[in-house]
């Protein structure tokens, strides 16, 4: 067994080999996903709470999907709404979760790091669904196993993360999951929507969309939020669609079997043209979703093996 | 009541020398220093050969009365700092509410002397509620025992009105301590922006906002011709306008935190809360520039900048942690830190830490001299520990040197003569 980690809170603490046994077990789940009894005994018996303290529809249906298939029991938390505002910490939140036993507890917070600090007080796995600009690993993972099917491989690879880099822990686990399995990777967005010192990560770095997209294989596109929209970091929605939104025309400086990615909800028109984005022979923006199930079921598994082999190494009192 | 310490390494600040010798202690005063017998009936310690040092006047420590004596009272900050060789505390006025009237200023006066075993002063808020809309009574604040005037971390951003606080202080020849940093560019940031903030996913301020308030500060010292100092210089690109300005005759001063001289960026590592302060912690080539800078003469003061914050305000995710860290206790062994390092003597330490803050406030303490008050600390440099929070005197335990080893031990502390450290056993 490759795979060690305890949690999954980020990219960063993942070697090459644990990054290739979620790709080698969500293959397996790709297919059991495509059958029509899509179910696994994987997590039976488990408790899985989903813990959202930011809203999202579309990782949360995919972990709660995730779970339900390997035959957990998912029960989904919307806590933005609930004793948060109530004044209860964080810490609190999570303690009373832990008192109910869970097995596995899926959180996304608006806080960079506050996955890392929940994890250090509960005794269960603790699945990072993304924390403020810091790290969102599955879906670097469901990227990565999106690239592996389209291009056949994910390393040496010329791979375009296009847009709001500064804002995006999308591009930040990508970022680190591409460089670790040796890719190379350019940056390519409005100075304002670009983290300082990016270019010491083992980037390159491009204003000029046309230029960064020469020869690319992989097109990443992220998703503008509105709040960054007007005013602050960027002048109007259709001087960044000029400048920066992808089009055929913008897209042909790529390779011409470029696949076009999106982490998903698009913005039609300000980042990514519509026909481009549904275009099946360069689009795998449905890919991504699809392969999004199958990631998260694998490493739901594999957290939940490392979880029981833990728990029965301390039951016959072994050291781990 | 006579004391001889004899036996002692001798670390002088005014004349940067560091010698064996013995000191004498007459009446809460240094009777003499260097090759002094004692007189009859006078107590004899032997300081087996370690270092005696002037006590640390420590400008800026944050005590929680009024409004928040659960993470700090007069009483436990007394004794950490006794326990640190902290002689004199230049208490902060960001309480709640602020000092920043004579009353509350007699009042907190009040409860240090009952409580507090070190000399204590007291700073006032430059502005009412440290708002920056109106000022302070500045006359009567100083009547009423005020040393300094500051609104601490919090920038007056009108420059009318900072124009019109700087001017009257200036008529009464009072001091203002500033905290140079431009409020909007940092506003909401808790790192410093570079490769370390971008991976952590942290908003970071460009080191740029120290200078850009530095400069603004300082225009405004050059219009009014007010006596100034800035609390933290904490980056290389502050260094020359600083010494421009020391240079062009202006009666400015700097300082900075013992932090900031023996910490850095990646010390926050994985979140830690501990590591949070405000300026934020900066990249390795800052902090190696603003040690040179405390070297040579250019920095004045280092501040222990003791910021008690209880477990619940550090236990959140970083951005939404409080900021500042306790350091009485632990300042003298982090300054020991650059000694071993080499890159500041025992004698360099002192003047940034003792003497140069008694001169800036006009104080008799911070020399090793005949004549001055025997405010003393005697220390090991060299006698190594691991640092356990929870023995801290302190009541709150946000030190980011928990578990680290340090090397540096007060032996004993003398307030006025009297020794306030050990205590009785």
């Amino acid at each position: 067994m490759t795979f060690r980690a305890r949690h999954l809170l980020g990219i960063e603490h993942l070697a090459p080999e644990e990054i290739r046994a979620v790709l080698d077990l969500a293959e397996t789940y790709v297919e059991l996903n495509q059958r029509t009894v899509k179910h696994s005994d994987a997590l039976e018996g488990m408790t899985q709470i989903n813990m959202f303290f930011e809203n999202s529809t579309r990782t949360q249906a995919s972990f709660e999907l995730a779970g339900k298939r390997l035959g957990a029991d998912v029960m989904n938390m919307s806590v933005a709404h609930s004793s948060v505002k109530k004044g209860e910490t964080l810490i609190d939140t999570a303690l009373t979760l832990n008192a109910m036993h869970p097995d596995l507890l899926v959180v996304r917070h608006p806080a960079s790091g506050a996955v890392d600090l929940l994890a250090q007080k509960v005794n269960c796995a603790v699945l990072n669904a993304g924390d403020g600009r810091h790290e969102h690993p599955t879906q670097a993972l469901l990227d990565a196993l999106t690239i592996r099917r389209a291009k056949g491989r994910i390393q040496r690879l010329t791979v375009a993360i296009c847009g709001d880099i500064a804002h995006s822990r999308v591009a930040r686990s990508n970022l680190i999951l591409l460089g670790k399995m040796e890719n190379r990777i350019r940056l390519i967005g409005p100075p304002t929507l670009m983290p300082s010192g990016v270019q010491d990560l083992g980037c390159e770095v491009y204003e000029d969309m046309r230029e960064g997209l020469k020869d690319c294989d992989v097109v990443m596109m992220l998703r503008l939020q509105k709040e960054r929209m007007d005013g602050g970091f960027i002048p109007s929605e259709r001087e960044y669609y000029h400048r920066y939104g992808l089009d055929a025309e913008k897209l042909a400086m790529a390779k011409d079997d470029a696949i076009v990615m999106h982490p998903g909800p698009m913005n039609r028109g300000v980042e990514i043209d519509g026909e481009l984005a549904d275009d099946i022979n360069r689009s795998v923006i449905q890919d991504q979703v699809e392969m999004g199930v199958a990631v998260r079921m694998a490493c739901m598994d594999l957290l939940a093996r490392n979880l029981r082999a833990e728990r029965g190494a301390r039951a016959v009192g072994v050291m781990v | 009541m006579t004391t001889l310490l004899t036996n002692a390494r001798l670390i002088d600040p005014e004349g940067l020398t560091e010698i064996p010798g013995s000191l004498l202690i007459e009446n809460g005063v240094i009777a003499g220093v260097g090759d002094v017998t004692a007189p009859k009936g006078a107590t004899v310690i032997d300081c087996g050969g370690k270092c005696l040092a002037p006590g640390i006047v420590d400008l800026g420590v944050k005590i929680g009365e009024p409004g928040e004596r659960h993470k700090e009272s007069f009483r436990s900050a007394g004794l950490a700092a006794a326990a640190g060789g902290v002689t004199t505390i230049i208490a902060r006025p960001d309480t709640n509410p602020a000092i920043d009237n004579p009353e509350t200023l007699e009042f907190v006066t009040r409860r240090a002397a009952e409580a507090c075993p070190v000399r204590i002063r007291h700073m006032a808020a430059l502005t009412k509620g440290r708002e920056g809309r109106e000022m302070t009574e500045i006359g009567f604040l100083l009547d009423a025992g005020a040393i300094a005037f500051t609104d601490c971390d919090h920038v007056v951003t009108d420059t009318k009105v900072l124009s019109r606080a700087l001017t009257y202080a200036k008529s009464l020849n009072a001091l203002v301590m500033g905290h140079p940093q431009e409020p909007i560019l940092s506003a909401g940031a808790a790192t410093t922006s570079g490769k370390f903030a971008s991976l952590r996913g942290l908003p970071g301020v460009s080191p740029m906002a120290e200078r850009i308030g530095f400069d603004r500060e300082m225009g405004m010292v050059e219009m009014t011709g007010a006596k100034y100092h800035f609390d933290q210089i904490t980056t290389a690109r502050a260094l020359p306008p600083l010494e421009r300005a020391k240079a062009n005759g202006f009666d400015v001063t700097a300082g900075t935190s013992i932090h900031h001289l023996t910490l850095n960026e990646f010390d926050v590592g994985d979140y830690r809360t501990f590591f949070k302060v405000k300026p934020p912690l900066r990249p390795e080539d800052d902090r190696i520039a603003v040690v040179e800078a405390v070297a040579s003469g250019l920095i004045d003061i280092i501040s222990s900048m003791h910021t008690p914050q209880d477990e619940e305000s550090k236990r959140l995710p970083f951005e939404d942690a409080a900021s500042g860290a306790v350091a009485l206790e632990t300042f003298l062994p982090a300054a020991m830190r650059l000694y071993h390092a080499g890159q500041l003597t025992l004698p360099q330490l002192f003047r940034a830490m003792a003497l140069n803050p008694a001169q800036r406030l006009g104080l008799p303490q911070g020399r090793l001299a005949t004549g001055a008050p025997a405010d003393l600390v005697l220390f090991d440099p060299d006698a190594p520990f691991v640092l356990d929070r929870f023995k801290l005197n302190s009541k709150s335990k946000n030190t980011p040197f928990d578990g680290q080893r340090m090397e540096g031990k007060v032996l004993g502390t003398w307030v006025d003569g009297k020794r306030v450290f050990p205590g009785e056993a």
